[in-house]
């Protein structure tokens, strides 16, 4: 049989003290607010940056390089890559993959003038087709076999010496920028284009950073990373353009995350004493009231069950205004610096159904704890000791 | 008397507190039979034990000793959860303070004891409008306790407390907070409980005209029955 006490009864008395209900949802709503955010944030920062990357693409590293940075793939190893049945073939009969090579040069900051790293990629012939949202702004793009560049465009922005037409020095050479491009503000806006064989020769390099490919059908993957993973000759990491981007997100995607979980726990814990506080003075004022339903036959069970459910809906009710508010976040765009690709990225923030769930999960997790020891209690009142408050 | 006939059946009842490490006693060795359908009326000074006694025939508070068979049920047996089951099928209860959940409507109020009941949406609010049209309020069942004066209160209340239609009503002062009036109209009500609906009813109450309505009187002073 159920003997709960009347919904009306719970729902009527948070509404009866409204200006607690509201003072004490509101700060369960700061921290809902920005638990959610902070999700938010993360969530829109890893959909850019995965759809930075195309489906179809393959990136191919040294195994357990993080970056292209530290990477090194030898020409016989890439030209195993290259060789690869499932790879996409071309105009003119060649494999759709870029071999690239990936170094660090220094270019002064234009507002600060201080000298910093930024990433110079040399790119094969087939690059520009492998990364189909790259845009030429201004200029052209650089002849394969000149000492010529292009500069992506947030790089363009923020460093001097960038301009069309002007030379920059790196590698023991001086390099002709004939062009700025665009792609979407991903990594590659970050960066400085050359042609991979004269970037090489510059650096003396005789290994590639990277090698890029197109896929037949991307549901090939599995296939030709259990192929090139497993020979031990390789030793390799294959992972989809999509999964690299991802983590070259990790760093600051999981500091966001821990720095953003640790402060709404933080945070909740004065909300839950807030609560706990709101749910012992209703229990004060109500004792009389308690030990009349327990007089009239409602158990102990009930009163316990009664005054949780009170706690939750309250924490139900801060929920929702923390995640409505968090809702008005999506119009906000941020931009800010990838420590593992060094580059500037822009991304918004981004509220899911995901988020919804786990922000109201956490605010009426947060209902019930501050809500307990307050209904344990209520509910350990004695009868005769409660009527005598009235 | 035979058992059966018996509602309340009290023999040797001892009761005592414990405040501050001291036992203080406020019943010693009572023995008091209440026949069913009787109107009973516990008078004495504060601190008698009367309303002690009155909450332990009601099953909210627990002797120390003794025997307690109320409505036939030995309730000094039962388990908490148990006595609670009893308490809201033979017990109706009437306070000096009225006691209504003040976010509930008159009809809410009445209603409540029935949700512990498995009784449907359709018969419960059947059996509400029965009630509170037997304590003549049938034009105040949307009403919240703040609207209503003392003497509605109170009449909510009792109907509050037969709507489960229990063998006792227990009634603590039930006049104590009423003007002559409304106290007037409260002990009639009762009165009607106990002799149409033949409600065993047992009332504590130190006002003299209010003790003067019931047909037995019981006096006790220092936690003694004493006459």
């Amino acid at each position: 049989m159920i003997r709960a006490i009347p919904f009306s009864y719970t729902l009527r008395n948070l509404w009866t003290r409204r200006l607690t209900t509201l003072l004490t949802a509101g700060g369960m709503a700061l921290v809902v607010f920005v638990f959610a955010a902070v999700q938010m944030l993360d969530t829109g920062l890893r959909q850019s940056l995965i759809a930075t990357g195309q489906p179809d693409n393959v990136h191919v590293t040294r195994r357990g390089a993080g970056a292209e940075i530290s990477s090194i793939v030898e020409r016989a190893q890439a030209a195993v890559v290259e060789t690869q049945p499932e790879i996409a073939i071309g105009a003119g009969g060649l494999g759709l993959v870029s071999k690239e090579v990936v170094v660090l040069i220094t270019l002064p900051k234009r507002d600060s003038g201080v000298a910093t790293n930024v990433t110079a990629r040399g790119v094969g012939t087939a690059g520009f087709a492998l990364r189909p949202q790259l845009r030429v702004l201004e200029g052209r793009a650089f002849q394969p076999g000149a000492s010529e560049v292009m500069i992506g465009a947030s790089i363009a922005r923020r460093f001097d010496g960038a301009a069309v037409g002007s030379q920059l020095r790196f590698g023991g050479r001086e390099w002709q920028v004939v062009g700025h491009f665009e792609a979407k503000g991903s990594a590659y806006d970050s960066e400085v284009w050359a042609d991979a064989e004269q970037l090489q020769q510059a650096f003396r390099r005789n290994a590639w950073s990277s090698v890029v490919a197109r896929l037949v059908d991307p549901a090939l993957l599995p296939a030709l990373k259990a192929r090139l993973e497993g020979d031990p000759r390789l030793t390799l990491d294959v992972k989809s353009e999509r999964e690299f981007f991802e983590e070259q997100s990790k760093a600051l995607s999981n500091f966001i995350s821990y720095l953003g979980l640790t402060l709404s726990v933080i945070f909740s814990v004065g909300a839950m004493i807030g609560a706990a506080i709101t749910m012992y003075a209703a229990v004060a004022t109500r004792t009389a009231e308690i030990g009349t339903l327990r007089a009239l036959g409602f158990r102990r069970s009930s009163i316990l069950a009664g005054f949780l459910l009170e706690a939750v809906l309250l924490g139900l009710v801060g929920g929702i205004c923390g995640v409505a508010l968090a809702s008005l976040m999506q119009f906000i765009q941020i931009s800010t610096l990838n420590w593992q690709s060094f580059s500037e990225l822009a991304f918004s923030f981004t509220l899911t159904p995901r988020i919804v769930a786990t922000s109201l999960l956490f605010a009426v997790l947060m209902g019930l704890v501050g809500g307990f020891l307050p209904a344990v209690r209520a509910a350990r009142l004695g009868i005769v000791d409660a009527l005598r408050a009235a | 008397m035979p058992q059966s006939e018996l509602a309340v059946s009290i023999h040797h009842l001892v009761k005592s507190y414990h405040r501050g490490g001291q036992v203080v006693p406020v019943l010693s060795d009572i023995t008091l039979d209440i026949a069913a359908g009787e109107f009973v009326a516990l008078m004495g000074p504060s601190g008698s034990g009367k309303s002690t006694l009155l909450n332990l025939i009601a099953g909210i508070d627990r002797p120390d000793s003794g025997e307690l068979r109320v409505c036939g049920t030995d309730i000094m047996a039962l388990n908490e959860a148990e006595l609670a089951d009893w308490r809201a099928g033979h017990v109706g209860f009437i306070f000096q303070f009225y006691n209504l959940m003040p976010v509930l409507t008159a009809f809410e109020n009445v209603e409540l004891p029935l949700l512990l009941t498995g009784l449907g949406a359709r018969d419960r609010r059947e059996r509400v409008g029965v009630a509170l049209n037997m304590v003549g309020l049938s034009d105040r069942v949307d009403h919240y306790p703040s609207e209503l004066s003392g003497g509605q209160q109170q009449r909510v209340a009792i109907a509050r407390a037969i709507i489960t239609d229990p063998e006792i009503l227990v009634a603590d002062e039930p006049t104590g907070d009423l003007d002559r009036v409304s106290a007037e109209d409260i002990l009639g009500l009762m009165e009607r409980m106990n002799q149409e609906l033949g409600k065993t009813i047992i009332m504590v109450t130190h006002d003299p005209h209010a003790a003067q309505r019931a047909r037995l009187l019981k006096h006790l002073d220092k936690g003694v029955l004493v006459d």
